[in-house]
């Protein structure tokens, strides 16, 4: 099942240069997996130590945020779109 | 211009702002008080990936943090932008947000949690009687002030 990933402009330099990715996965996690393993670059960006989810990344699976659905364990079908998008944020 | 801080290595592109984006950002900016207030910019990039300066859309965004000293954008609001600017075939190429009672210069927040080198930054000083809205490029600790044009066609 494949599912597309859409990647902020700051981290397509990681993949070379692309905009989305397609990988195939049955959860969440599972891609990361496969994508990180594709582009090891990513993986400091999306993942932390323990690999969990980044806190400065934030990830859709359509209309949700994967935070309040089932993380990284999140069901995807073929079709749906994840679209990873940067914390911004700052500050007087 | 706030002499001696500007390091001008990479102070460009100008950014373009139509009268009317210039008027959503600082009625955005007016309208979050007594909060910081935030929102992102989409606009075409050139062939290097590097924003061009002209801007097609402002859009005002929620501060997830109802903070008078900081600011988060809704990820809703990202996430939005991102479509919009995908339609278009644009990017989001920067953020804008308010700095309520101090300059419109980066604050040492502001660049620690600069995102994208690549991205206008901002900032739009309500300290005094007139709204001052500057604009940036942050990299790694540097910080280089761009141009900002009206554009009033």
């Amino acid at each position: 099942m494949a599912v597309e990933i859409k990647l902020p402009t700051m981290l397509r330099v990681q993949a070379d240069g692309q905009a989305t990715v397609a990988i195939e996965g049955a959860t969440v996690g599972e891609v990361f997996s496969t994508l990180v393993e594709r582009y090891p670059g990513l993986r400091g960006n999306l993942l932390d130590d323990a690999g969990s989810l980044h806190k400065f990344v934030n990830v859709y699976k359509d209309d949700d945020d994967i935070r309040y659905l089932d993380g990284l364990e999140t069901k995807l079908v073929d079709g749906d779109v994840l679209s990873i998008l940067p914390a911004v944020a700052g500050g007087a | 211009m706030t002499p001696g801080r500007t390091t001008g290595k990479f102070a460009e592109p100008t950014l373009r702002l139509t009268e009317s984006q210039y008027a959503i950002i600082i009625g955005n900016c007016y309208d979050g008080l007594p909060n910081e207030a935030c929102g992102l910019l989409v606009g075409p990039l050139d062939d290097n990936g590097e924003p061009t300066g002209v801007i097609s859309q402002a859009r005002p965004c929620t501060n997830a943090d109802a903070s008078a000293i900081t600011y988060t954008v809704d990820p809703r609001d990202m996430l939005g932008a991102m479509r919009a600017a995908e339609a278009l075939g644009h990017e989001i190429v920067g953020v804008w947000h308010s700095h309520t009672h101090t300059e419109g210069y980066p604050s040492p927040t502001d660049v620690r949690q600069a995102v994208d080198p690549a991205w206008l930054y901002v900032i739009v000083s309500l300290r005094d009687h007139a709204p001052m809205l500057r604009a940036y490029r942050i990299r790694g600790a540097e910080i280089g002030e761009v141009p900002v044009e009206l554009d009033r066609g």
